[in-house]
């Protein structure tokens, strides 16, 4: 099914996450990150950080924080399992820390379609701020729609 | 002459070659990272999906890149990074993330580096291509 373009300039539920240094230790463990300035609080501390940096993706995880993070895909008739990501941007304008407590506001701003519907494309734009409202990073994420039953 | 001064167009950054992707990778990443999407994690929802298994995050592969690029300049000089998702990244799969400097130019009074960037599998499949801004 097509996603119905009076989807675009929806704003989504804001999530917030504060992020602590257990959460970023578990993400650099997971990357497989070695650089101990992203674990270790004193190698960050001596490396001129406030605290341990907030890696540069992990600022999406912000807005996973959402407890049913699927529902908007799911409510625009989207099953889940079809989707994929396809473009992912960052554009940094402050270094987060643990212990800061960051706010994904999620907005679609474009919806197209390709290859007569067969895949459908979501452009969404997320502004990631701290508590005091100074910016961290906006984002902007393409969400790919793979309609196997289209254009067949 | 610190070290920024040296780089020039055609400079490559040092390759960072992963580790095979398990599926310990894949659920680690997905805790960590708070993607539960159960394609990645979950062989009987992929094979639901007429998928054979489960397949890697997209965002593991760009923190494996995001790592060549930490790893090479201080994380406050990325201005902006981006990439395409060009191809799945299947389970035992082996990354590679490399980059190389393709401009240089003067913005906002300072210098900075426009780096070209890709992950590219052990069987030569690009999964990821992307570009990524840097202050010198």
């Amino acid at each position: 099914m097509a996603v119905d373009s009076a989807f675009i300039g929806t704003q989504l539920p804001a999530t917030t996450l504060t992020v602590d240094a257990g959460r970023l230790r578990f993400f650099a463990k997971a990357i497989g990150e070695t650089n101990p300035l992203y674990t270790d609080v004193e190698a960050a501390k001596a490396a001129g950080y406030a605290d341990l940096p907030v890696p540069p993706t992990f600022l999406f995880s912000i807005e996973l924080e959402n407890p049913d993070q699927f529902r908007w895909v799911v409510d625009q008739g989207i099953d889940p399992r079809f989707v994929l990501h396809g473009e992912q941007s960052f554009t940094y304008h402050s270094i987060a820390h643990a212990g800061d407590t960051l706010t994904a506001t999620p907005r679609i701003v474009d919806v197209y379609s390709k290859k007569g519907g067969a895949l459908e494309f979501i452009v969404k734009n997320t502004a990631v701020t701290r508590a005091d409202g100074s910016a961290v990073a906006d984002l902007e994420t393409v969400i790919v729609v793979r309609n196997p039953g289209a254009a067949k | 002459m610190t070290w920024t001064q040296q780089i020039e167009v055609g400079t490559e950054l040092p390759a960072l070659k992963i580790g095979t992707i398990s599926r310990t990778t894949l659920t680690l990443f997905a805790g960590a990272s708070g993607d539960h999407n159960p394609m990645h994690i979950d062989i009987d929802v992929a094979k639901s999906a007429g998928l054979g298994d489960v397949f890697a995050h997209g965002m593991l592969s760009m923190g494996y890149l995001g790592r060549l690029l930490t790893d090479w300049v201080p994380q406050q000089r990325i201005r902006s990074y981006r990439v395409r998702f060009a191809a799945i990244t299947p389970v035992l799969g082996q990354p590679t993330a490399t980059g190389k400097v393709v401009s240089i130019d003067e913005v906002d009074g300072e210098r900075r580096a426009t780096l070209e960037l890709a992950v590219t599998l052990a069987d030569g499949t690009v999964t990821l291509t992307g570009d990524a801004v840097v202050a010198l």
